[in-house]
C-alpha cells in the first residue's frame, strides 16, 4: 500500500446557523484547510465530497457546493452521499492509484432547515420500516434499551456524557461544552426513555475539510504528517431486527482489518452516549490506556455528513502536533451504528 | 393461494425551513425594494446576478454588492408552442436569457410586448415590474422584459453568454 498522511485539517464552528448556505460555510474552512499547505484547490489532484441533500431539502446541494471549491478549468471530482469520512476513503483508493499525490476531502451538513430526525428516517428499509416514521433519537434509544438490559449502568452513559462535555471545554468549535456533574445528569427527566437529552446529539450545521498527501509530498507539506496505517469500513445487515444492537459487529471487523492496536487517543463517532461504550467496546479500547474523544467527540457537535470526517480530522491534528504516536478514529452511518469506519493513524 | 401483493403506497413529507444565504438573502431584499443587487468577485471581477455563495470559477468569497440595471440585453430566447398542464399565458411565447446591463450572468424572463417571430437575439429589452404592493422577496417581481425600442447590441458584446 502507498503511505498517505492527513497534512491538514479545518473545520467549522458548529450551531444552528440561520444565515448562511453551505457555500458560504465552505468557502472558509476550505481556505483555512489550504493555507498551511501553500497549494490551492487547482493543485489538487484529485478532490471528493460527503454530504445528503436531503439534510437541507436543497436539490443538488452537493453540485452547488462546488462553487465553493472553484472547479474551473475543470477538475477530477467526486462525491458520496454519505459522511465525508468515506469521502477521504475514496481519495484513499484513489491516492493508490498512484498517479496523484494530493488529494481535498470536504464534507458539508446543514441539518438545521429540516427535522433531521425524520430525515434520517429515509435511509431505512422503505417497505415495513421508514413507514413507520422511526425517527433517529427513537432509534437510538431501542439500541440503548437493548444495551442496559444486556447488563450496563445508566451511570456509564452518565460518565460519557460529563467526559464529552469537559473535553469539548477545550474545543473551540463544539456546540456543547462544560463542567458537569454525573449525578445531576441522571436527574434530568427521560427524552426518549431511556435516553436523557443530553445523551443525544445537538442539532448542528458545520463542514470540514481534510488535505491528504502521498510519501515524500506529505512531508513536503507538513513537518509531522499523520499516516494512515490502516483503514476499512464495514456494514451489518439492514433489518434492525436481525443483529445484536448491543454491540458492533462491523465495528469489530473494520477495527481488526485496519490494525487497531496500542492507541493513544481515540475521536469515535458515536452520537448518542451508549454508542460510544458500544464502539470502544467494540474496538477493544480501554480508557486506562487510550485517550477516548479529547474533542468531546459528537455528543459536542454533531454536524451530520461531517462529523466522521472531523473525527479523522481531530485525531490527525492531535498526532500531528505530538499528542500522540498512534490514533484511532472512527466514522458511523446509517441507524443504529449500521456502517462504520475505522482508520489508524500514526505521527511516524 | 391469495393474490400478491403488486405495490405499497407510502406517503412521505419532509418540511424544511430554508435559508437561502447572506448573498441570496440580500439579492431578496433588493427585490423588495425594486432593484436587483448583485456580487462581484473580488478575484475576476464578474458580477452574479443572483448571488449564491462564491464565485464559481475562482473559488472565493463576494466581496462587494453591485446594484445593476433593470434593462439588458437579451442574448438567446426559446418560442414555445406546446401545450402543458397549468399553463397561464397564450401560446406562443418567448422565454428568454437577459444580460442586465452590470451583470456577468444571465437571467431567465418571460418576453412580452412583441410578436414572437420578431423576438431576435441582441434585441435590447428592460422590465416591466408588478405594481410596487405586489412586490414580494422574489425575482417574479419583474413579470417580464419588452423592448427599449435601442438598436441592438453587437453580438460581440454578449456572445460569451449565448
Amino acid at each position: 500500500m502507498r503511505d498517505v498522511a492527513v497534512v491538514s485539517f479545518a473545520q467549522s464552528a458548529t450551531r444552528r446557523d440561520q444565515t448562511r448556505n453551505e457555500v458560504e460555510i465552505l468557502l472558509p474552512v476550505l481556505r483555512e484547510a489550504m493555507e498551511p499547505t501553500g497549494l490551492t484547490t487547482q493543485d489538487m489532484g484529485f478532490t471528493c465530497s460527503g454530504s445528503s441533500d436531503y439534510l437541507a431539502g436543497q436539490a443538488f446541494a452537493f453540485v452547488s457546493a462546488l462553487d465553493a471549491v472553484g472547479p474551473w478549468p475543470p477538475i477530477q471530482e467526486s462525491h458520496v452521499e454519505m459522511d465525508g469520512a468515506w469521502a477521504l476513503y475514496e481519495a484513499w483508493v484513489r491516492l493508490q492509484h498512484g498517479d496523484i499525490d494530493t488529494a481535498l476531502v470536504y464534507a458539508f451538513g446543514k441539518s438545521s432547515p429540516g427535522d433531521v430526525g425524520r430525515v434520517l428516517s429515509m435511509q431505512l428499509d422503505p417497505y415495513v420500516v421508514a413507514p413507520l416514521w422511526p425517527d433517529a433519537v427513537s432509534l437510538a434509544a431501542l439500541q440503548a434499551r437493548s444495551w442496559l438490559e444486556a447488563g450496563h449502568s445508566e451511570k456509564d452513559l452518565a460518565r460519557v456524557v460529563a467526559r464529552s462535555r469537559r473535553n469539548a471545554l477545550g474545543n473551540p468549535h463544539a456546540q456543547l461544552s462544560g463542567d458537569v456533574d454525573e449525578e445531576a445528569l441522571l436527574d434530568e427527566p427521560l427524552y426518549a426513555d431511556p435516553l436523557r437529552k443530553h445523551d443525544c446529539p445537538p442539532i448542528s450545521d458545520g463542514a470540514a475539510v481534510v488535505v491528504l498527501a502521498a510519501g515524500d509530498r506529505a512531508r513536503e507539506l507538513c513537518d509531522r504528517p499523520a499516516w494512515i496505517r490502516g483503514i476499512d469500513h464495514r456494514i451489518d445487515v439492514q433489518a434492525l431486527g436481525s443483529r445484536d444492537l448491543t454491540t458492533s459487529a462491523s465495528t469489530r471487523l473494520a477495527g481488526q482489518r485496519a490494525g487497531v492496536r496500542d492507541i493513544d487517543l481515540a475521536e469515535l463517532h458515536a452520537p448518542f452516549s451508549h454508542q460510544e461504550l458500544i464502539v470502544a467496546e467494540s474496538l477493544g479500547l480501554e480508557e486506562s490506556r487510550t485517550t477516548i474523544n479529547p474533542s468531546g467527540g459528537a455528543l459536542a457537535s454533531n454536524p451530520v455528513m461531517v462529523a466522521g470526517l472531523v473525527r479523522i480530522g481531530e485525531a490527525a491534528r492531535r498526532i500531528s502536533a505530538g499528542e500522540g504516536d498512534r490514533a484511532v478514529a472512527h466514522a458511523t452511518s446509517g441507524p443504529a451504528l449500521q456502517q462504520n469506519l475505522v482508520c489508524v493513524l500514526e505521527g511516524t | 393461494m391469495s393474490d400478491p401483493v403488486t405495490g405499497i403506497i407510502t406517503p412521505i413529507r419532509l418540511d424544511y425551513t430554508y435559508t437561502p444565504g447572506t448573498s441570496p438573502s440580500a439579492f431578496l431584499r433588493g427585490m423588495k425594494d425594486g432593484k436587483i443587487l448583485g456580487r462581484r468577485c473580488p478575484s475576476c471581477g464578474k458580477v452574479y446576478v443572483p448571488p449564491r455563495g462564491g464565485c464559481p470559477m475562482c473559488g472565493v468569497e463576494f466581496a462587494e454588492e453591485v446594484q445593476v440595471s433593470d434593462s439588458g440585453t437579451l442574448v438567446t430566447f426559446a418560442v414555445v408552442n406546446v401545450n402543458f398542464a397549468n399553463r397561464v399565458i397564450d401560446l406562443p411565447y418567448v422565454s428568454g436569457e437577459v444580460l442586465f446591463d452590470g451583470a456577468d450572468t444571465t437571467s431567465m424572463v418571460l418576453v412580452q410586448g412583441i410578436a414572437a417571430d420578431e423576438v431576435r437575439m441582441g434585441m435590447r429589452v428592460t422590465a416591466h415590474w408588478l405594481p410596487r404592493e405586489e412586490w414580494d422577496f422574489t425575482f417574479a417581481n419583474i413579470d417580464y422584459v419588452e423592448p427599449t425600442g435601442e438598436p441592438d447590441a453587437d453580438y460581440a458584446s454578449y456572445k460569451e453568454h449565448v
